[in-house]
């Protein structure tokens, strides 16, 4: 055989080699990455199937929320007016009333009043609760249950009857002490170690 | 026989060298991409884990159904309670 054909069948068997070589490898690595991509794909699918009922739980959970919203806020304006409802906002989360009701539109128009300002929270609070509030300006329509100018009076109408008709002077407190103006007789067993009771009787 | 030997040489010098050439940078690209399959298996394995307490979302439907309820009641009693503006 020539040399030449000995060299070209050698290049060949090369080639060959450096083909086997590199194709088995990447056999190796693809098959790397099937083993990958298919745990993946497990995961994957338990991701799908643990997410599946989160759409319907937020969508019901969004309905039921805006629901309870729609219901306070129309409690709200219904007890106190839009524009008083709009102040208690305001009064509570400054800068709430810009964003106003949902269900009312024109409440973002509305000026809020400076409630807050004026009552605390807790005042505004027990004035929205009806006309036994102590400021007696729960409810503007009606009369106040509570006298406003004499309001302590339901309050010290609770205690014994010594200070309510306002005498000149009240009896002093008792003088105690050994120069005390009464004096009572000491008892003798004060002081004295107890009396020790009798033994039972263990039968 | 003198293009033999050029052949023998081209053979040897040039496609030899090609050959090799394309079949790493292949061979160099799948084995790039045997540790990303990993992490994405690595991250979806723990996202799947994290959505564990998805589950938990049916109890907290209930709890907003339920606390929706008594506030409805709450406000109903108010509604009676309180006088309208």
């Amino acid at each position: 055989m020539e040399a030449a054909g000995v060299i070209t069948i050698l290049a060949v068997l090369l080639i060959v080699l450096a083909l086997v070589y590199y194709l088995v490898s990447v056999i190796v690595a693809l098959r790397k990455i099937t083993a990958g991509l298919d745990k993946a794909i497990a995961s994957v699918g338990e991701i799908v199937e643990k997410s599946a009922p989160v759409n319907d739980v937020v969508m019901t959970s969004n309905e039921n929320l805006d629901a309870g919203v729609d219901l306070l806020e129309g409690l709200l304006v219904k007890k106190a007016g839009l524009t008083d409802a709009v102040g208690l906002v305001e009064g509570l989360y400054a800068g709430a009333s810009a964003a106003g009701f949902r269900s009312f539109p024109e409440s973002t128009t509305i000026k809020a009043p400076r409630i807050g300002e004026v009552y605390t929270q807790g005042t505004l609070t027990l004035a929205r609760l009806g006309r036994e509030a102590p400021i007696a300006a729960g409810n503007p329509a009606g009369p106040a249950l509570r006298d406003v100018e004499r309001g302590s009076l339901a309050a010290r109408q609770l205690y014994p009857e010594i200070r309510q008709t306002r005498p000149d002077s009240l009896p002093r407190s008792p003088v105690i002490g050994t120069d005390a103006p009464e004096q009572y007789e000491q008892r003798d067993d004060i002081g004295a170690p107890r009396k020790r009771l009798p033994a039972r009787d263990h039968d | 026989m003198t293009l033999w030997w050029i052949g023998n040489v081209v053979l040897l010098v040039v496609v030899l060298p090609v050959v090799v050439y394309l079949l790493h940078g292949v061979l160099s690209a799948a084995k790039a991409i045997v540790p990303s399959v990993h992490e994405i298996g690595a991250a979806a394995a723990a996202g799947s884990k994290d959505l564990d307490a998805a589950a938990l979302l049916l109890t907290t439907q209930e709890q907003v159904t339920q606390t929706i309820a008594v506030a409805a009641n709450y406000g109903g009693s108010l509604d009676v309670i309180l006088d309208d503006a």
